[in-house]
């Protein structure tokens, strides 16, 4: 935002021809958009909100509906989920449903949005039975859920998890990896039932957030230990706002990592694993002064 | 737990188990109590739920709790604190008579007044149950309830605003810039108030200080509110930190309130913390508490109760602790539990009537989440009602956005809209402020930058 051109004028000066001609009476303090992204010194027309601003709200409010009611394209996301190095020699991508079978249901029956399809039930185990028995026991399942915003994991499933199958590979012994499921009217928990069907130490869900009006594709993801049906929050670590603009993947994963090493480590997550990757900074951002009181 | 009711109509006759199954099948339809499975099966089966229910004594309510009085202690509170003499007024009435009572022309506001502490919440959900729209304006429109603290809230011909500057990393200039957008825009009167992104007791005090510091420097008649739990904000207070408000966020039965992290004494324990203090200039009411239909469903904490009369019970609690505002957050649970525009209205006008009638300063988060099927003419037509029904307080946010909280409320313009075309005002203490420090003029918005706001902006470029 560049700061009017003659500020003393603009600061001090009464411009009666602005009511008389109906302009719209734009706010000076615009400029303090440098430190938020609210919507602030939008200008007024009368006391309402200006046209270009009434129709800016409008599209971020599109963008967001859109988010929520747009399906998911699935093959499209299995194709790019297929195609990363790392999974190469992988198990194709499975897709499976929840009990929800359209958007209205979803968004009214959170209940529905948790619980396997039985069909897809069924496809899940029948294709672990396929292989030889016993059931292999996995370290890491991957679920990639639309949840309410199919655009969060259009955009930014695969770019996250090649950067965290990038970092786990790293590792001196890599993890045994299920083969990823991708969700469709899912919710967090149907998480916890993959990965009790696939038995496996640890699940991550990825599921697209509820939007916000300036952040329609946040990513969410949801992290449970030995995952089993039933399972609540409070058994659960959450890594929020992946997306370009917010948390990044290359940082998201570098999250994951260390909850997904902490995990083993304690066996366990949830309220119990705290994530202090972030402890010094916060520490160290402590600013108490802000420009309205500052001394002049 | 109590007897079941029948009703016949032509040669069907239809049976409800009991008071609660009666109550909620007489809701109009939310989609939280199809969540619940309370929900009547059919627009008949409601109707005639309505039927019956306009047929019951008021008295029942005190008979037959909805949640056992040894099982809950808001039960407890609401047949304890019950006031026989105030309710000898409406002790003879049906809930359809009461109805009527409540629309007569002889129920005035000091009438309303005299017979509040007789009502108990379940008395008002039943009658907002079988109300219209426009019955729930009326009513609440003649329930004058005001509160105070640095300003006074709720005169009639009045309404007043929740500046809620949130930021989602409490960045302390983002916050001072929403709030002067807000200042500037005439709103802040009901209380600044944030939703902290981080929540302890640490963070609570930096951003209590950072609002007490503006307060104080440009004298506003105002008050400040960190929305954390009640349990951080003692511990501020212990901790000597300039505490306006307490905040919490409540509900209508025990089990929801102990998902919550607190009980009765808790409460009690904050109010008498906060008074202490002796921070009011005008009034000593010092609780702020937000509610909303669905939080003791999502809590798993509802008894098998529609998730209106859960919330009314809610208002129990609240008025124990006489508080300056009582918010209801009406769409941001979400649509399983209201699902459009149609169901945040009526439950918006619902809360609001009960919460009047029971004497609370009733104010309400006109909002929505963008996974619910509702927009910003939705929000129009809450928000102009609520004003027609002389709601005590909106929100006010820059441009309707949260950028914390991510669902849309009122807009610090939306609060001059309604006040433009209902003529009301902002509280009178703050009004003065407004004109003293040339915001406003007779109602009117200076085009000018106000001189005390000038010089830090000015600053901020690097000039003086």
């Amino acid at each position: 935002m560049k700061p009017p051109s003659d500020q003393q004028t603009v600061y001090t000066s009464t411009n009666p021809k602005k009511l008389q001609n109906g302009a719209v009476i734009a706010n000076p303090w615009r400029d303090l958009r440098q430190f938020t992204d609210a919507r602030i010194g939008l200008g007024r027309a009368g006391i309402s909100l200006p046209t270009a601003e009434l129709l800016a709200f409008q599209l971020s409010h599109a963008q967001a509906r859109d988010a929520v009611n747009l399906p998911l394209e699935v093959s499209a996301l299995t194709a790019q989920l297929n195609a990363i190095p790392l999974l190469a020699n992988a198990t194709p991508v499975l897709v499976v449903a929840s009990q929800a079978h359209d958007r209205v249901t979803y968004l009214q029956r959170p209940d529905l949005g948790r619980k396997l399809a039985d069909a897809s039930r069924h496809s899940l185990v029948k294709h672990l039975n396929q292989g030889e028995a016993p059931t292999p026991r996995f370290d890491l399942a991957i679920v990639v859920v639309d949840g309410l915003s199919s655009l969060a994991v259009q955009s930014h499933a695969k770019p996250f998890i090649n950067a965290l199958l990038t970092r786990l590979n790293q590792q001196q012994k890599p993890l045994t990896l299920a083969p990823i499921t991708v969700v469709e009217q899912g919710r967090v928990a149907i998480g916890d039932d993959i990965g009790e069907i696939f038995n496996a130490q640890i699940v991550i869900v990825l599921i697209g957030e509820r939007p916000g009006l300036s952040s329609p594709d946040s990513l969410g993801l949801y992290m449970t230990w030995s995952p089993k049906t039933g399972l609540t929050d409070a058994y659960r670590n959450c890594i929020s706002n992946i997306r370009p603009a917010g948390l990044s993947f290359n940082e998201a994963a570098k999250k994951a990592e260390y909850l997904i090493n902490e995990a083993r480590k304690r066996q366990l997550t949830g309220v119990d694993l705290k994530d202090r990757t972030q402890d010094d900074v916060i520490e160290n951002q402590q600013q108490t002064t802000n420009f309205l009181i500052a001394e002049l | 737990m109590g007897h079941s009711y029948r009703y016949t109509l032509g040669s069907q006759t239809y049976q409800f188990a009991n008071l609660a199954e009666l109550m909620a099948k007489a809701t109009p339809h939310r989609s939280g109590d199809r969540l619940a499975g309370v929900i009547a099966h059919s627009a008949k089966e409601r109707a005639v739920a309505q039927m019956t229910l306009a047929d019951l004594p008021l008295k029942t309510f005190l008979n037959e709790a909805l949640i056992p009085y040894e099982q809950d202690e808001v039960t407890r509170l609401i047949l304890d604190d019950h006031d026989s003499k105030a309710f000898s007024h409406i002790s003879h009435l049906t809930v359809g008579d009461f109805r009527n009572w409540l629309l007569s022309d002889y129920v005035t506001p000091e009438i309303l007044a005299t017979v509040k502490m007789g009502i108990t919440p379940e008395m008002a959900a039943a009658v907002s149950k079988i109300m219209r729209n426009q019955d729930l304006i009326l009513v609440a429109k003649k329930c004058h309830v005001t509160s105070a603290f640095r300003n006074t809230i709720g005169l009639p011909g009045h309404l007043s605003t929740r500046l809620q500057p949130n930021h989602p990393t409490d960045d302390v200039n983002g916050i001072a810039a929403s709030m002067l957008d807000g200042l500037l825009y005439g709103n802040g009167d009901a209380v600044i108030g944030i939703n902290p992104a981080t929540d302890n007791v640490a963070q609570a005090i930096k951003l209590m200080t950072l609002m007490d510091e503006v307060i104080q420097k440009y004298q506003i008649p105002t008050q400040s509110c960190v929305l954390t739990h009640v349990t951080n904000t003692i511990e501020c207070i212990e901790a000597g930190a300039p505490v306006d408000l307490v905040f919490q966020s409540i509900g209508g039965t025990e089990a929801t309130n102990s998902s919550f992290g607190f009980n009765l004494n808790t409460l009690a324990e904050a109010q008498q913390a906060a008074l202490s203090l002796n921070r009011g200039s005008v009034g000593q009411n010092v609780m702020y508490f937000e509610t909303g239909q669905g939080s003791s469903l999502s809590a798993n904490a509802h008894h098998g109760l529609d998730q209106q009369t859960c919330e009314a019970r809610a208002y129990a609690v609240a008025r124990k602790f006489k508080p300056l505002l009582v918010n209801t957050v009406v769409g941001f649970i979400g649509p399983e539990y209201l699902f459009d525009g149609k169901e945040i209205t009526r439950a918006g006008l619902e809360d609001h009537f009960c919460g009047k009638l029971l004497g609370l300063p009733m104010g309400c988060d006109v909002c929505y989440t963008n996974h619910a099927e509702a927009d910003q003419n939705d929000m129009d037509n809450l928000l102009t009602l609520l004003g027609v029904a002389g709601c005590s307080f909106v929100m006010g946010i820059p441009g309707s956005d949260d950028i914390m909280l991510n669902y849309q409320t009122t807009s610090f313009h939306d609060a001059l809209y309604v006040r433009r075309v209902l003529g009301s005002r902002p509280s009178p203490e703050f009004e003065q402020w407004l004109m003293h420090m040339n915001i406003m003029q007779n109602t009117i918005l200076s085009t000018d930058l106000p001189s005390a706001f000038a010089k830090p902006l000015r600053a901020l470029q690097g000039g003086c």
